[in-house]
């Protein structure tokens, strides 16, 4: 099997995991269904050696990158040298995702066009979520928790046909079942639900 | 930039490290804006954030681990760009500490804390062989980046006792504030890396200063300034005044009347955000030990004072012969050339000849020629540089890089 035929394996590397939630599920949209997701940072290097990856998608802030980078270089497992960016040539695109907060590392060989939508889908993800976090945000200070709840209890009673009474119950069981606070349920889901019915420009 | 107030904004990038503290100083005492420009701050978290910022133009100018431009401009950096560095940001800030074990072990062959590089690897040796002998994993070394002092130092020190590099012992790459952690936890024996780190792992009890940096290698730079070559081109004027406002900022680093002040500023959320204690420990290098070869008044750091901020070619050069001795590129006659003319002199000496500067006549030296303080050429006053050069006596002159390269007996097989 030659590579250009075989799935490529995608490392998603990101302690954000409402991000990596909204990464993946845009990859799998994409038809990418290997893909690896590394949210907690132990035994980091051990992890991304064993994965064997061909794309590794890490946000840009996460401050493992020197040791990511020096590691992909030593590193006998990694059999295929790994370069930084898809294409250090298309100065264009390595400024959007050093813009967008996007790190990207590609083993050597594979052909650009396979790896380039990737590259844009993580760039245009970034960036939505940064939008929807500013957003979130000024949410935040505009709203009390009791407004940012009673707006993702509208959410649930629009998408899913529920009472007010019903909507509350599911904040409230989410909640529990995550412990996690009804409001940081609520954020997350005001969040998740702008990336997802907003204006969907991805 | 052309603003209406005719101020110049600036971004700087830089690594919360206490050899940023020349940037945060020009930024926040007041030696920028007397230089009409506006210097912003961006804090960064790796030095691939650095690199890759400065290539495509997100900052202007950075703190930037001094072999980094070099590394750059030799094409080992993923994205093409041709970086300058016309000031070096201080000497020495370095520390090597090791974990209470390591230390406990090292302690039985001999090693009493003094800082005594050549004795300290030695020890290491015994350690290693027998670690080995009774089949025990290889030590493991922090380092902040392949292209950095701190692995050239370490490495040096390793070599000095036959010890090979990532064949003897294992190097990692770790983020600098994340060491003391690592030591703690068992995943590194020992580090190399800025302070204040090694102090702060002394000061959590998770380690011990083994030696420091101007041990290994005296009045060596540890950071210097970088930006690309076409920036400085395009801005001549603005890097002027910069380069003016970063030299009388480490003037007032040095100050020690500006102790208090200076921790404070370290210590600040927005800058390092660590207990003013322990940067007022490192700064007074409280943990290292005492450093018989030069031991107090020297400091752990200095800013200003014996050219301090002049970026020697002579150091660029010294740095390629060690990314060479490593493997890390091929030696090529043509790039003697490029590796000397990172290191911008030239635009120092423009930018400081209008302030009451004593800078040094010449653009290189050979390291480990002054074995004393010694007075040398200088533009004005009087300049005493030294002592300078290495543990081991060992010489180097730029003017004979490939005999250097060739006189180590440890040094990584030829690809």
């Amino acid at each position: 099997m030659t590579m250009q035929e075989r799935p490529l394996r995608i490392l998603v590397i990101d302690p954000n995991r409402i991000r990596v939630s909204i990464i993946e599920e845009g990859l799998r949209e994409a038809g990418h269904d290997d893909v690896v997701i590394i949210s907690d940072m132990g035994q980091l290097m051990r992890r991304v050696v064993d994965a064997e990856p061909d794309v590794i998608i890490m946000d840009l802030e996460n401050p493992n990158r020197d040791m990511l980078e020096h590691a992909l270089q030593v590193s006998r497992a990694a059999r295929r040298p790994i370069a930084m960016f898809v294409d250090t040539t298309d100065a264009a695109a390595t400024e959007a995702a050093i813009d967008a907060g996007v790190s990207a590392y590609v083993v050597d060989g594979l052909r650009k066009d396979r790896v380039k939508p990737i590259l844009d889908m993580a760039i245009k993800r970034f960036n939505a979520i940064e939008r929807m976090r500013a957003e979130v945000e000024a949410v935040k200070t505009e709203l009390s928790e009791r407004k940012m709840i009673d707006r993702a209890k509208g959410i649930l009673m629009r998408s899913r046909g529920l009472s007010e009474e019903q909507a509350y119950q599911l904040l409230r069981k989410t909640a529990m079942n995550q412990s996690r606070k009804i409001a940081q349920v609520a954020e997350s889901l005001i969040l998740a639900a702008g990336l997802l019915e907003g204006d969907r420009e991805w | 930039m052309n603003n209406p107030s005719s101020k110049m904004t600036i971004t700087a990038g830089f690594i919360p490290l206490i050899d940023s503290a020349v940037v945060l100083a020009a930024a926040t005492q007041g030696f920028a804006a007397e230089e009409s420009i506006d210097l912003q701050l961006v804090r960064e978290t790796s030095w691939a954030n650095i690199r890759d910022k400065i290539a495509v133009g997100h900052m202007d100018v950075a703190q930037m681990l001094a072999p980094m431009p070099i590394a750059s401009n030799l094409g080992l950096a993923p994205l093409p760009a041709r970086l300058v560095a016309p000031m070096a940001l201080g000497t020495g800030g370095n520390t090597i500490a090791i974990s209470r074990e390591l230390n406990a072990a090292v302690s039985q062959h001999g090693v009493v804390r003094d800082g005594d590089a050549a004795r300290l690897a030695e020890a290491f040796k015994k350690v290693i062989n027998e670690r080995a002998e009774r089949g025990e994993r290889r030590l493991v070394f922090g380092i902040v980046h392949p292209h950095s002092s701190h692995h050239y130092e370490l490495a040096y020190l390793l070599g000095h006792a036959g010890i090979r590099p990532d064949v003897d012992v294992q190097l990692v790459v770790v983020p600098p504030a994340l060491m003391p952690d690592a030591l703690r936890a068992g995943q590194i024996d020992g580090f190399s890396a800025g302070e204040p780190w090694g102090t702060a792992a002394a000061m959590q009890g998770t380690g011990v200063i083994a030696t420091t940096k101007s041990a290994i290698w005296r009045s060596s730079p540890e950071k210097v300034l970088g930006l690309r070559a076409d920036w400085a081109e395009a801005n001549a004027e603005g890097l002027g005044k910069l380069l003016r406002a970063l030299y009388r900022a480490a003037l007032w680093c040095d100050e020690v009347d500006n102790r208090d002040a200076l921790v404070s500023m370290l210590a600040a959320p927005q800058h390092l955000n660590i207990d003013a204690q322990v940067i007022k420990a490192a700064l007074d290098g409280e943990h290292a030990p005492a450093v018989a070869a030069h031991s107090r008044p020297q400091r752990i750091f200095r800013f200003a004072a014996s050219a301090s901020s002049f970026p020697w070619q002579s150091h660029a050069l010294w740095f390629y012969s060690q990314m060479i001795r490593w493997q890390q590129v091929q030696f090529r006659e043509e790039d003697i050339e490029i590796v000397r003319r990172t290191y911008r002199p030239d635009i120092y000496r423009a930018a400081l000849a209008q302030l009451d500067a004593t800078i040094p006549s010449a653009n290189a030296k050979i390291e480990g020629a002054l074995s004393v303080p010694t007075p040398v050429g200088a533009t004005r006053g009087q300049l005493v540089l030294g002592p300078d050069g290495f543990f081991d006596g060992r010489i180097f002159d730029p003017d004979k890089l490939v005999e250097y390269c060739d006189s180590f007996a440890v040094r990584a097989p030829k690809a």
